[in-house]
Order: structure tokens, then C-alpha cells, then sequence
């Protein structure tokens, strides 16, 4: 697992020449990578499983186990796996470079997410609400507990 | 009684931001509800859905504060439709709705601040809360839509963004993914439908509903502009001219973070960014003046003068 600010600069680095499986294949990894961070700063062990085919999705699933509002990323990372398919699967020379710059973005955006997310977790819940604030003992609610 | 003739006349709930940074937003619904001849109601005397603040510290008083808007509109003014064009409001409406069908302490907190409050009891199934995109596709529908235009959005390659709100967490929108016409929570269409028969071209963007780093605007500012520089740039490498948004949070951070792009990356992304109903209120014939059109940040106003839309 590299440092994310690796991770960064990787995904932007992915060029189709002269190998585009092999560039295909390091975003991917790059984007498991990211979950790896987030799984791994919450104590847990990053899974070598796979869901429909590919551990990105798996991974995913592990991240949001427990916090609903990972769930924000879970088309990003679906979109990921639909690009790669799309390149691997119906090669078109046209449209290669741009359908590879497209997966680029979709992986910068899910690192954007993940790494901002890390940095203020318990502010990044606006879909999902805040757990960590709400779960800390010393907030607990005081209107609601008047009623 | 159909669907459509139900929300020919709804319970508004604007909400905050609408009063405020997503005026734009208001004053192009109502624009464009006037036009289609439904009418909108604005619930009395509304207040804050508890939008993110109050969820975060106290879950169960946002789901107070978003049942008294249903109360009030069900109980005060006899409405049985409640329509939310925020998304964070019309998330926080469905969350409370699921709440109190689903949690019986949330029930009882409901209960005894409403009683404290002295106004009735909002009960579960009492009103059905509905987005903007829901009311326009269900009372008129694409095919009255497309009878209605009298300036065709064909020309206008539209990227449409609908956030992160609208569609999750899944289990508070039973509505969606229900088959053939319902609204898909992964793919999301509703606003990709109406504008098509607005006569827009729609992109295929990938990032329709990717997080656009609302909540992370006043704590980390810069990984905002990052996320919102992403879209901006993905909607563009799609081909999109403009982007088309459904709630005004989504909507203002798209602004705001495409001009800090600029100023703190560098990056000038040229493209527009406009409400969904601001593009089918000028569709309908409305001047880009009834539709807010000044009151965006971003200047889309040669843009849509070279597309005939002045």
C-alpha cells in the first residue's frame, strides 16, 4: 500500500502508452489502494476477496460496514469497474484515450473523497449523519433527553 | 385519484438555502410551476429541516424539526403532498418519515417535543414528501413537457449532477429502484428525462452523483475545490456545455469552488453551471430574468444568447 499522496500522483501519472491492460490494471490497484487506507486506519484488515469479479467492490463494502455514509463513493467505485470493463472488453482505439482519462477522473475523485474524509471523518457525514460526534459521551443530546 | 392530478397542487417547502445562496432555485420552481400551471403552496410558518448541524450533535430533534413541516402541512393545511426541491431538505423529510415509521424512541421524542411545542403529532404516512424532479415528471410528464417548449434546449449538451442526497441511503426512498418509471438510486434519470424533452443532448457523466465535498467547505476548503474541480473538468472531458443541478448546496459549492479553482489551482473550467429548473423554465419561454438567471454566481448569459435562449 503506497502513502496516499503516492496515490495521487499516480493516478495522474497512468498513460495507455505503451501498455493499456498494464495501465488499466495499476488504476485499479491505485484505487484498492485508497480503501486499503481507510480500512486500515479503522483497525481493520483490508480483505483479498472480491465481489462481482473485482476486490475494488469488495473492498467498498468492507469501508462501509458500520458507516453508512461510505456509501457516498459506492458508484464512483462501480463507475471505476464499469470504465475498466468497458476498455478491456470493447477496445476502441478512438476511444481509448478518452475513456481512460474519464476512469482517471472517476479514480481521482474517490481518492479526493476518501483522503478528505480521513482528514476531518467527523465532519464528513452530511449524507449520513455525524457518528463520531454523535457517539461521543460528552455531546450527548440535551433537548431530546428534557422530553 | 392519479399521481399527476395529486401534485397539481403541493405542499411547498423551500427550505433555508432557498431563501438564501439558492434563491436562483426558488424563484425558477415557482417560475416553472406557474408555467405548468401547478400550483405550489408554501407550507406556513416552516422552519429548518435540521439540515446537517442539528443531525450531527442530535439526530432525533432534526426528525422533530422535519415532522413539523409535515405536520404542519398535513394537519394545519390539509395537504397531502409535500415537495422539497432541496435535496438536503427532502432527504431529512424522508429520513423522519422512515424514523418514525421504523423507531419507536424517535416516535416518542416526536411526540413529546410536539406536545411541548403545542401543534399536532406528525404520524407516519400522513403526507408523502416528494422532490421537484419527482412533481414536474409525475404531474406533466416528459410528453406534456415536450408539447410546452416553445425554446428547444437542442444544442445544449448537459452534464446532469444530482448529488449525493437524493438517492441515499437507499432504504429511506422506498419509491426508487420500484421498476419500470421509478427513479434509480444508482443511475439516477428523472432530471436526465425532462431535460431530454426539454430538447438537451445529455452526456454520459459518471459523476452524477459523486460527493461534491459540501460538507468539507468550511473545514477543509481545499479538498472542496479538489472534488468540485474534478466534476467540473469530468463534466467537460463528457462534452457537456453546461451542468444541470438539483439542490442548492451542490449547486453553490459548484460555483463557488469553480471560481477558487481558478484563484488558488489555476484552473479555469469553462463551463456553466444552472439550475435544471432555470434550463426548462427558458425551454418553456421564460426570459432567463423569471428564471434567476442573475442571480447565479457563475455568468451564463452570452452562453445562453448564443443558444437562442435570451
Amino acid at each position: 500500500m503506497r502513502p496516499l499522496v503516492d496515490i495521487e500522483t499516480g493516478i495522474a501519472a497512468v498513460s495507455a502508452e505503451p501498455d493499456l491492460q498494464g495501465a488499466l490494471d495499476e488504476l485499479l490497484q491505485l484505487s484498492e489502494e485508497v480503501i486499503e487506507h481507510w480500512i486500515v486506519a479503522r483497525g481493520d484488515v483490508p480483505t483479498r476477496g472480491k465481489r462481482e469479479g473485482f476486490r475494488l467492490l469488495a473492498l467498498h463494502r468492507q469501508g462501509a460496514t458500520g458507516d453508512p455514509s461510505f456509501n457516498a463513493c459506492r458508484e464512483t467505485c462501480r463507475e471505476i469497474v464499469y470504465h475498466y470493463n468497458m476498455l478491456k472488453m470493447q477496445p476502441d482505439p478512438a476511444e481509448t484515450t478518452h475513456r481512460l482519462e474519464m476512469m482517471k477522473m472517476i479514480s481521482s475523485h474517490l481518492y479526493l473523497f476518501i483522503s478528505g474524509k480521513m482528514q476531518v471523518a467527523e465532519l464528513g457525514d452530511f449524507c449520513c449523519s455525524s457518528k463520531p460526534i454523535r457517539l461521543a459521551p460528552d455531546v450527548a443530546p440535551e433537548i431530546t433527553k428534557e422530553v | 385519484m392519479t399521481t399527476k392530478d395529486k401534485y397539481k397542487k403541493v405542499a411547498y417547502y423551500p427550505g433555508c438555502a432557498l431563501e438564501g445562496t439558492g434563491h436562483a432555485y426558488n424563484r425558477s420552481t415557482k417560475a416553472v410551476g406557474k408555467k405548468l400551471g401547478l400550483d405550489l403552496v408554501e407550507v406556513e410558518n416552516w422552519n429548518c429541516c435540521g439540515a446537517m448541524e442539528v443531525k450531527n450533535v442530535d439526530p432525533k430533534l432534526q426528525t422533530y424539526l422535519s415532522s413539523r413541516v409535515m405536520s404542519v402541512a398535513a394537519n394545519e393545511m390539509n395537504m397531502d403532498v409535500v415537495m422539497a426541491p432541496c435535496n438536503g431538505c427532502y432527504h431529512n423529510l424522508k429520513k423522519a418519515e422512515y424514523d418514525l415509521k421504523n423507531d419507536a424512541e424517535s416516535a416518542e421524542v416526536v411526540d413529546g417535543l410536539s406536545k411541548k411545542a403545542g401543534h399536532k403529532t406528525y404520524e407516519s404516512g400522513q403526507v408523502e414528501t416528494i422532490h421537484a424532479l419527482d412533481w414536474i415528471k409525475d404531474a406533466i410528464g416528459e410528453d406534456g413537457l415536450a408539447e410546452r417548449v416553445k425554446n428547444s434546449l437542442s444544442g445544449i449538451k448537459v452534464a446532469n449532477y444530482y448529488g449525493c442526497m437524493y438517492t441515499r441511503p437507499r432504504h429511506i426512498f422506498p419509491e426508487k429502484d420500484a421498476g419500470p418509471g421509478s427513479e434509480s438510486t444508482s443511475k439516477p434519470h428523472f432530471m436526465d428525462d425532462l431535460l431530454a424533452a426539454a430538447g438537451a443532448e445529455n452526456v454520459e457523466f459518471p459523476l452524477k452523483t459523486a460527493c461534491c465535498g459540501g460538507a468539507h467547505t468550511l473545514s477543509d476548503s481545499d479538498t472542496s475545490t479538489k472534488l468540485v474541480l474534478n466534476i467540473l473538468q469530468a463534466a467537460k472531458l463528457a462534452g457537456a456545455d453546461v451542468i444541470a443541478t438539483e439542490c442548492p448546496t451542490c449547486h453553490t459549492g459548484l460555483e463557488m469552488h469553480q471560481i477558487r479553482a481558478e484563484k488558488t489551482l489555476g484552473e479555469k473550467v469553462d463551463i456553466k453551471v444552472l439550475y435544471f429548473t432555470q434550463l426548462l423554465g427558458m425551454a418553456l419561454g421564460l426570459k432567463p430574468k423569471k428564471v434567476g438567471v442573475h442571480e447565479n454566481i457563475s455568468d451564463s448569459m452570452q452562453f445562453l444568447k448564443e443558444k437562442g435562449l435570451t
